[in-house]
């Protein structure tokens, strides 16, 4: 390690002030935030229009609202229903988004030659489309007279439409592995690619055939991506409601996000969403951490 | 040297039956992996025709968005009221994303380079948590953080409004992580050695941070502020909680509101329009970073695949 102690001829304040606007910001601006939440949780209600008022002092905090959520989602009621239903819509999705991922980010890291460029190219390409616009374009190809029904109407295997957009949590989890595929296999490549070549070269000499390879060499060591990249999806998909409004806005389909979004712009559940969010931020908190440290090693192990 | 020949794998099993040789295919190591070249091309085209076909809409001279009936500019100029340049709704949310996506990029980008050196070159206390600090915007759901910064510009800096002015805060606070992570990335490749040659030559701490380092740094700082303005123009979910009214919507905000309400092509229009914008900023990004890597340094790869196996 090169000069430990100092920057290089600068004094440590030197780069600390560099460092400060951003720190200041991201106080300012995203732990303090965190904070409302937890204000506006454990605040006190408006006594004439009973909407949230936040209490700063944690001493006075009131914990009624909060724990009554914890109720409801714990011991079995309506937020339960959803929480079970989000998890079982995001299992599926991010399963199958492995399933898919895999095969994809294998063969460009490892096989793809000529046309490697080309594929990152469209690999990359649906990170910088807008998901919003990704789903609209699914709503168009869903729509009653939209293509997909039109083609499998052409080829008989339905006799009317089928309303896609309504209520069916095939279309909704389909929407999600659509949304998410993208942001799974990018991360998935850049671990396999990383893998030393020689490795598996060392395997092929010793005899082993290429199925075996694959399982006993590449697949364990790309084990750190899979995890990494599949806690990169399971983040945005567990706060995602936009898909669910837009492929079936129907109450049978609604995940966790929906009833947060619902409750916080209502006049009277700011409380109640605020409290949705700090369980499921608890509950994501694991996945973060996980990631955070991951990430934080590789980082040291480059620095190095 | 023995008498008999070394016969290969490979021809043994050219002469043998089918079985023997499927199983010789699959033993080659320098086969094509058939299969994976067509599930591999599969999905790209699941990945990207829905979208390709979405922007062709926008080109329709009719009025569906799912039966292309000819090419036209009909529903982006000519409509008199619900054309993408005639619809006040559609002029005023292109605005918005637009004027959100400069600002955010000039405000965050010096801040995140900042951050970005600082935290590369300051040694001992306080390091990590800082570090920690700037990595949790980017794992943090933005349902999350779009909660948090609702409640804190309604509850406690009740001087910010909601609508421009918090979401333009709100767009930089997720933005400066990502200027960091890429100009600190290019920081590590680049090292010590060049600031400490100048500095052996006589120039100062400053001088050698001013005249050598900031330039060399100068194509990541240029790649992180196209980056910054494409996930600007991309986001949804901190523009809709921070939405003052319809006149702060963007058009995530505008697709999200009318994708379902009978949707018209020219809707497709102001979404191509931004995809357009997004993907012109992060191919201007790639551009400049592979002409740069080409001059400084033979990685043997392209601007691409450094581009794809970044890590966040």
């Amino acid at each position: 390690m090169r000069d430990q102690g100092k920057g290089v001829g600068l004094p440590a304040w030197f780069w600390q002030a560099f460092a400060t606007p951003g720190i200041v910001w991201l106080l300012a601006l995203f732990i303090v935030p965190f904070f409302a939440i937890l204000a506006i949780s454990m605040g006190t209600r408006d006594p004439i229009f009973l909407s949230a008022v936040p209490v700063w002092n944690p001493l006075e905090w009131d914990t009624q609202t909060f724990s009554g959520v914890g109720r409801d989602i714990f011991l079995g009621g309506s937020h339960q229903v959803v929480f079970l239903r989000t998890l079982l819509y995001v299992g599926i999705a991010s399963t199958m988004s492995l399933v898919i991922g895999y095969p994809v980010a294998y063969f460009i890291a490892r096989h793809a030659s000529r046309t490697k460029v080309i594929l990152l190219i469209l690999l990359i390409a649906p990170f910088w489309i807008s998901y919003l616009m990704r789903m609209l374009a699914w709503v168009n190809l869903l729509e009653d007279r939209g293509l997909v029904n039109e083609i499998l109407q052409k080829i008989g295997l339905i006799n009317g439409p089928i309303n896609w957009l309504n209520g069916r949590p095939s279309t909704v989890v389909l929407g999600l592995v659509y949304g998410y595929v993208p942001f799974l296999i990018l991360p998935l490549y850049a671990a396999i690619d990383r893998i030393d070549q020689s490795m598996i070269e060392a395997s092929r000499d010793l005899g082993a055939s290429p199925a075996r390879t694959f399982l006993r060499v590449t697949l364990p060591l790309s084990r750190q991506g899979i995890l990494a990249a599949t806690v990169i999806i399971l983040l945005p998909m567990f706060g995602d409601y936009y898909t669910q409004d837009l492929l079936s806005a129907n109450p049978r389909t609604s995940m966790f996000a929906n009833a947060i979004s619902r409750l916080l712009f209502s006049r009277t559940g700011g409380a109640e969403g605020a409290s949705l969010v700090i369980y499921l931020s608890l509950f994501l908190v694991v996945l973060m951490a996980y990631y955070l440290v991951s990430t934080a090693r590789a980082a040291r192990e480059y620095e190095r | 040297m023995s008498e008999a020949t070394v016969s290969t794998p490979a021809l043994v099993d050219q002469t043998g039956s089918l079985a023997a040789r499927f199983r010789g295919w699959l033993a080659n190591p320098w086969a094509r992996p058939r299969l994976l070249v067509v599930f591999t091309w599969a999905y790209m085209a699941w990945s990207i025709v829905p979208v390709i076909f979405a922007v062709m809409m926008s080109f329709n001279s009719g009025r569906s968005t799912v039966a292309f009936q000819g090419f036209s500019l009909y529903w982006w100029f000519e409509d008199p009221d619900v054309a993408v340049f005639t619809n006040p709704d559609f002029v005023n949310a292109i605005t918005q994303t637009l004027k959100l996506a400069a600002g955010d990029m000039l405000i965050a980008t010096p801040i995140g380079v900042a951050l970005a050196l600082g935290l590369a070159r300051w040694r001992g206390r306080g390091r990590g948590s800082a570090n920690f600090l700037m990595l949790f915007p980017l794992v943090t759901p933005e349902i999350v953080m779009g909660t948090a910064l609702f409640l804190v510009f309604t509850n406690l800096y009740d001087s910010v409004s909601l609508g421009t002015p918090a979401q333009l805060l709100g767009h930089v606070t997720f933005s400066i992580s990502y200027v960091v992570i890429v100009v600190r990335g290019r920081l590590f490749a680049i090292g010590r050695e060049y600031e400490e040659a100048a500095m052996d030559l006589g120039a100062s701490p400053v001088g050698a941070l001013r005249r050598v380092l900031l330039p060399l740094l100068g194509p990541a700082i240029f790649a992180s502020a196209m980056i910054v303005f494409a996930i600007s123009i991309d986001d949804f979910v901190i523009s809709t909680f921070l939405l003052g009214g319809q006149e702060s919507n963007t058009v995530p905000v505008l697709i999200y509101q009318q994708a379902r309400g009978g949707p018209r092509p020219s809707l497709n229009g102001v979404a191509s329009l931004m995809l357009f914008g997004s993907l012109i900023a992060i191919g201007l990004a790639l551009l400049v970073q592979g002409r740069f890597m080409r001059r400084r340094e033979a990685t043997g790869r392209s601007a691409v695949e450094e581009f794809a196996r970044f890590e966040l």
